[in-house]
Order: structure tokens, then sequence, then C-alpha cells
């Protein structure tokens, strides 16, 4: 069969991909540049038998999505910015109460009201210290159009087989235009489904680790009826704030769903770094920007590669590590003050770490970056 | 020897969580007839007890759910009514129940409340409305009376109060009634109604919080709260003629929406799944 090919903009491939994931319910709240995800969802859905609704806020959207959650659909939200930030007291209760549910966050230039329509990459962080306290986090940042298709296919997976939010991080230029995206066929991925439980009626408790670190989740009105707490909670659900053990142990199985499935997780794209000296982190659409200016430097015979961490959250830490130990310099090239870089540094070892920002609203250039690369190359 | 009969089920068992108990309520608490109303209205209508779910937010009140054996969630202060919206939107099936406090309904969560109403989606919400915070110690809600002390208004409340039920009516809530703990019976008719009823349903529960509001206001122990309630609940119709000097201090109980005939949110929403699927 022959490929098929379609050209679409970045929120319309979320979409079409969340749908192809069996997304059937989508809430949200307009915002720019994440408003056309709930346009094409609402438009979408309905012929699928899957609903949209438009939330009186971006506090509603994801609680509406939770609930929807929990009754089985597989939901979805997106916004930007300042409905990011809205979200994240309930972001913490999708945590601690394991819903699987995905979170597109289309970055836009911040603090604040920043710049509606400037992409950027200030939301690295919050979306993993974001909502208080300690806990686990996926976040999944594309690069193209195309990728955007896949990985949001993954961020369903991912919050079925955790049990656990996803975030897909987009930004305001790949939200926007358009690229001709190889559409999958159905047997180029797979589809996961939540696990359910199998035990009688009465045995179930929906926090309790079956061996695997995550418990199999009933949806309400299946005739398991349980009831979970916002509130630290033991494996049936119900609060234990005076049992430091519990609480203690509590957090240690959800912070693991993570940790010990970073090989399942984690992704990651590698360029021409075999014999680099230098290394380059670039997160998103910087990449491409960073490819290119690797491809001019090794033009001028600079030997250059690139690691860009397609899972952001869990960061691939070992690799990093791995590659920091064969180069002379790490490059982070990101459009906030240095959020990757401080990332980066963590996992460098004793490895020189550089970053090039960008603040502005503005892509980085591979002009920009290739000027960094020169002047490492002679003085360094 | 004289054989023990054996003990009907009372509806207690089958509908209490017995392994939770005892709840965390004070003694005195108007929580209990609260939910002890509510039980026998769910038990009226004979509906299934595995399609209920209970979602509550976060207060006194909003620990309710815990102690009653159906599905039920427990989430943010204020957010209750959107995370069952989320549930019955995906599965118009569920009954679903919303408990919550004045405080969590009408102030951190107004804006979910007048928005609920207006949709007019199938949900029963239950207002446990004693006049205060409390969970965090009792401070003073958008339902404290004017003059009212509470932790945070120790010199009177000064803030005009909330009448929910006048809110959830003109919101577009078309099923709106009001009663007190000193009246279970008109209670446990009105959340009957409620459950019963197809639209965005709003019982407003008027009970009592002797420890902190009773105390500070010195209103006496939570009997002397209750035998104070009875003396000053009227029905709506009773209302009606008289003056306003003479309903200062009354609480107006009774039906006050009941309207059958507009469209209900998740019947309207597989119309637009029928035209969706009809357009090209
Ligand atoms: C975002 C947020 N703000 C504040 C609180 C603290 N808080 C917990 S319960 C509550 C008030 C509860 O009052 P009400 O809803 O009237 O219920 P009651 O306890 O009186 O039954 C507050 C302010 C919180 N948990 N979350
Ligand atoms: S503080 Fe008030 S509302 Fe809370 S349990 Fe005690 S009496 Fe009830």
């Amino acid at each position: 069969m022959e490929d098929r090919f379609a050209i679409m903009t970045g929120n319309e491939a979320c979409v079409r991909g969340a749908v192809v994931a069996g997304m059937n319910f989508f809430a949200g709240y307009p915002i720019t540049p994440a408003t056309e995800i709930a346009e094409i969802a609402s438009a979408l859905l309905p012929k699928k038998d899957g609903k949209f609704m438009q939330m009186e806020d971006e506090i509603a959207s994801i609680a509406a999505v939770i609930g929807a959650s929990f009754a089985g659909a597989k939901a979805m939200t997106a916004t930007s910015g300042p409905g990011i930030s809205l979200m994240q007291e309930n972001l913490g209760f999708a945590i601690i109460a394991e819903v699987p549910i995905v979170i597109v966050d289309v970055m836009r230039q911040g603090p604040c009201q920043g710049v509606a329509t400037a992409p950027a990459q200030g939301d690295f962080m919050q979306t993993k210290w974001g909502t208080h306290g300690d806990h686990p986090v996926i976040a999944l940042a594309p690069a193209s159009v195309g990728e955007v298709y896949v990985e949001t296919i993954r961020a369903f997976n991912l919050a079925e087989k955790y049990r656990t939010p996803v975030h897909i991080l987009s930004d305001a230029m790949l939200a926007h235009m358009s690229e001709r995206v190889r559409i999958p066929e159905a047997k180029e991925y797979e589809i996961v489904n939540r696990k359910t439980p199998t035990c009688a009626k009465n045995d179930y408790k929906p926090y309790q680790d079956d061996g695997t670190g995550v418990p199999p989740m009933a949806k309400f009105g299946d005739g398991y009826k349980w009831y979970v707490s916002g509130i630290i909670h033991d494996e049936t659900g119900f609060p234990v704030t005076n049992e430091p053990e519990q609480i203690g142990l509590q957090i240690r199985r959800l912070l693991s769903k993570v940790e010990n499935n970073r090989g399942d997780i984690e992704k990651y794209e590698e360029y021409r770094t075999e014999d680099a000296e230098i290394l380059l982190s670039a997160v998103g659409m910087v990449s491409r920007s960073a490819k290119a200016a690797i491809d001019q430097a090794r033009n001028e015979g600079i030997r250059v590669g690139l690691l860009r961490p397609i899972t952001l959250w869990p960061f691939p830490e070992r690799r990093l590590a791995e590659l920091a130990g064969q180069v002379r310099t790490i490059v982070t090239c990101e459009m906030n003050e240095g959020q990757l870089f401080h990332m980066v540094r963590e996992s460098a070892g004793g490895t020189n770490v550089r970053r090039v920002t960008q603040n502005n609203g503005k892509i980085i250039s591979a002009q920009k970056i290739l000027t960094t690369i020169r002047e490492l190359q002679t003085n360094d | 020897m004289t054989e023990r009969t054996e003990r009907k089920e009372h509806i207690f068992d089958k509908y209490l969580r017995q392994d939770k108990l005892p709840h965390i309520w004070c003694p005195g608490c108007g929580n209990g007839t609260v939910v002890n109303a509510l039980l026998h209205a769910i038990d009226k209508t004979g509906l299934e007890q595995d399609k209920i779910v209970l979602v509550a937010g976060i207060g006194c009140s909003s620990r309710a759910n815990g102690y009653m054996n159906f599905c039920g969630m427990h989430t943010n202060h204020g957010r209750a009514l959107a995370y069952a919206t989320g549930v019955k939107m995906h599965n118009p099936e569920l009954k679903v129940i919303v408990l919550t406090g004045d405080g969590d309904c009408t102030s951190i969560g107004g804006n979910h409340f007048i928005h609920a109403c207006r949709r007019n989606i199938d949900i029963t919400t239950v207002v446990f409305n004693n006049a205060n915070y409390g969970m965090t110690g009792g401070q003073y809600s958008p339902t404290t009376p004017v003059n009212a002390r509470t932790k945070t208004s120790v010199y009177g409340n000064i803030e005009p109060n909330f009448d929910i039920c006048s809110l959830a009516a003109t919101s577009g809530a078309t099923y709106v009634a009001r009663s007190t703990i000193a009246n279970a019976t008109m209670m446990v008719s009105q959340f009957e109604k409620a459950l019963n009823h197809r639209g965005f349903s709003v019982v407003e529960a008027i009970c009592d919080c002797p420890t902190l509001f009773g105390r500070i206001n010195k209103l006496g122990d939570a009997v002397a709260m209750l035998a104070d309630k009875k003396t000053r609940f009227i029905t709506a119709a009773q209302a009606k003629n008289m003056t306003p000097d003479e309903l200062s201090g009354k609480i107006i109980t009774g039906e006050f929406v009941n309207r059958t005939n507009l469209p209900e949110y998740t019947e309207q929403y597989d119309v637009l799944i029928k035209n969706a699927k009809e357009e090209e």
C-alpha cells in the first residue's frame, strides 16, 4: 500500500492523533495559540460519538476531563500559559487519583499574558513542578507536525498504561504552521487501554499495587463501588493523614510509576553525535535550528551533535551523562532563561555546560547557535 | 429459649460504609441529618446503587460521600461540579450527585455552580449550608448573615449574603428547593424529587455548625439551634402574605422552581451528535 500524506497544522495533527488514540472526550476553554485544538475537536468528536465541551474556564476544563476519565473516557484538554497555570491544582488531583488524561500545553511567551501569538519554551519547569508537592511527570515535546501526531497517540498510551496525566508541550509556531505529514498505518502503532480489575466486586482496592506499580482502574458505573480522595490515601482510596509510613509509601509508589519505567517512557533523538566534541541539547522547534547549525558547523570541520529529548520528562539523564563523557562542551539551546540548562548541568558531571537562550517570542536562529559553536571552537 | 429474631436490613447497612465510621463530624453537627435524608431519598427512588456517583468538593460536608457506599470522588475545593460534569457527560446513564458546602459551592466554586445551572445538565446538587466555613475553623462564607460573627468577622459580618436558591433559579436550574434539618421529612421529599428530576436540580439543606458558628454567635448547643430553626422555618406559601418585617429572620422553605419542559444537556448533546453525523 502506498503511504498516505496530508498537510495540516500542528494543532490539527494533535486532534487527529488524539482521535486515532481513542479520544472520546475533550473539554477546553479558548486561548491562543491552542484554540484550534478545541475548534477541531468540537467538529470531529460528535461525528465519532465523542463529546466536546467548552467549559467556563480552564479549571473546569481539566476537572471535566478527569471526571470523564473516571467514567471510562479517553479525555484531553488543551491550553496555553495562563490556562496551564489555572489547571495546576486539579492536575494534582489527576496525579494523586491516578487518572489517565492528556494535557496539551501550546507554549506561548510568558509571563502572565505575555505574547499570545509568540512561541516560547517557558513552561518546561512548570510542567515538572507546577502543581505543589512531589509527583511523577510525563511530558512529550514534539518538533514537527508529524511528530505532534504520533506523540499525541503515545501520550494517550502512556497515560492509560501508567494511570497518570501526560503533557504534550507544543508551541505557538508548531501549533500554527502547516507541514506534510505521513499518516501512519494502524499497524504501525499500538493503542493501549487501561488495565481494568478482574477481582470480585467487593475486593477491589483501587490503589493496591498488583505488582506492576500501576493498579487496575475500574470505571464508574461498572459495579465496583470505589471512592478516591485527593487527600493522600491508602490503597482503598481513603485518607490516611495520620500515618507517616503510609503517606511515604503511597508517594513512593506514585513516583516509582515513572521512575521504574524510564526505559519504556523515555524517547530521544540523536543527530550526528557519533564523533561529536560539542553536544547541543534542544527541545521541540529549537532543535530544528540546532540541526541546521550542526550541518553548517560540520561543513566548517567542527564536530557537533545533538541530543533532543522527545520525552522532556522524565529527562533522558542517563544518555546525556554518557554523551557528557564523550564531548568537551554541552550547549543547551532554548527559548527561556535556561530551564533546560539547569537540567542538563545536573546530569553532565564535570563537563562544561553553556547555554544559548532567547526569550523574545522568536525561534532561535541557526545562525545564532552557529555563532556560539564557532566561539567555542576557537576559545575552549 | 427464645429465638432471636433476625434484624431487618436497615438502609444504612446497604448505603453506609460501616467500616469508615465513626465519622469525623462534631457531635451535633447537622451534616448527619442531611446524609440520613439523602439516603432515605435514594432508597425511595429505587435507583441502582452501582449507577450512582457522589462527587464532593472540600469541607466538612464534602466528607459525606466517604461514608456512603457508592462510587465517589473527593476532589478539590469548589470544583466538584466541574468534575461531575465530566462524569455525567461521558456516561449519562449514571446518576450524578454533588455534595458541597456553602463556601465550596458559592464562593470558590461559584462560577462552576452558575454555569452548571445554566447548562441544565442532569446533576443533583446538595448544598449543605451551615453559614460558615466549618473545615477551616469557622470563617465567614457567602451565606453568613449580615452582623453574624465568625473567626474572620469578629466585629460582625458586613458582606450581604447570597440566597443560594435565588442564585440557582436565576442561573437556570430547573429544580430548586430549600429545607432545614429541623424538618427532615421535607428534606427527604425534596431530595427524592430532585433525584427524579431530569435536569439540574439544587436542594439547599440548611444545617448547623454548633461547634463554630453556634458557639461564636452564642446560639446555644445543637439542640437549642435545632429548636430555634423549628420556630423560624416557614413555607414559601406562608411567606407570600408576609411583610418584610415579618419575614426578617425567617427561613423560607419549599420548592421554588420545578420546570420539566426544558431540554437537558446530555440529551441535547445526543441530538447534536445525530445532527453532526447527518451533516457532511
Ligand atoms: C484552594 C483551596 N483554598 C482553601 C482551602 C481550605 N478550605 C478547606 S475547606 C474550606 C471551607 C469549607 O467551607 P464550606 O464549603 O462551607 O464547607 P463546611 O466545612 O462548612 O462543610 C476551605 C476554605 C482549600 N482546601 N483549597
Ligand atoms: S466544624 Fe461545624 S460543620 Fe464541621 S463537623 Fe464540626 S459542627 Fe460540623
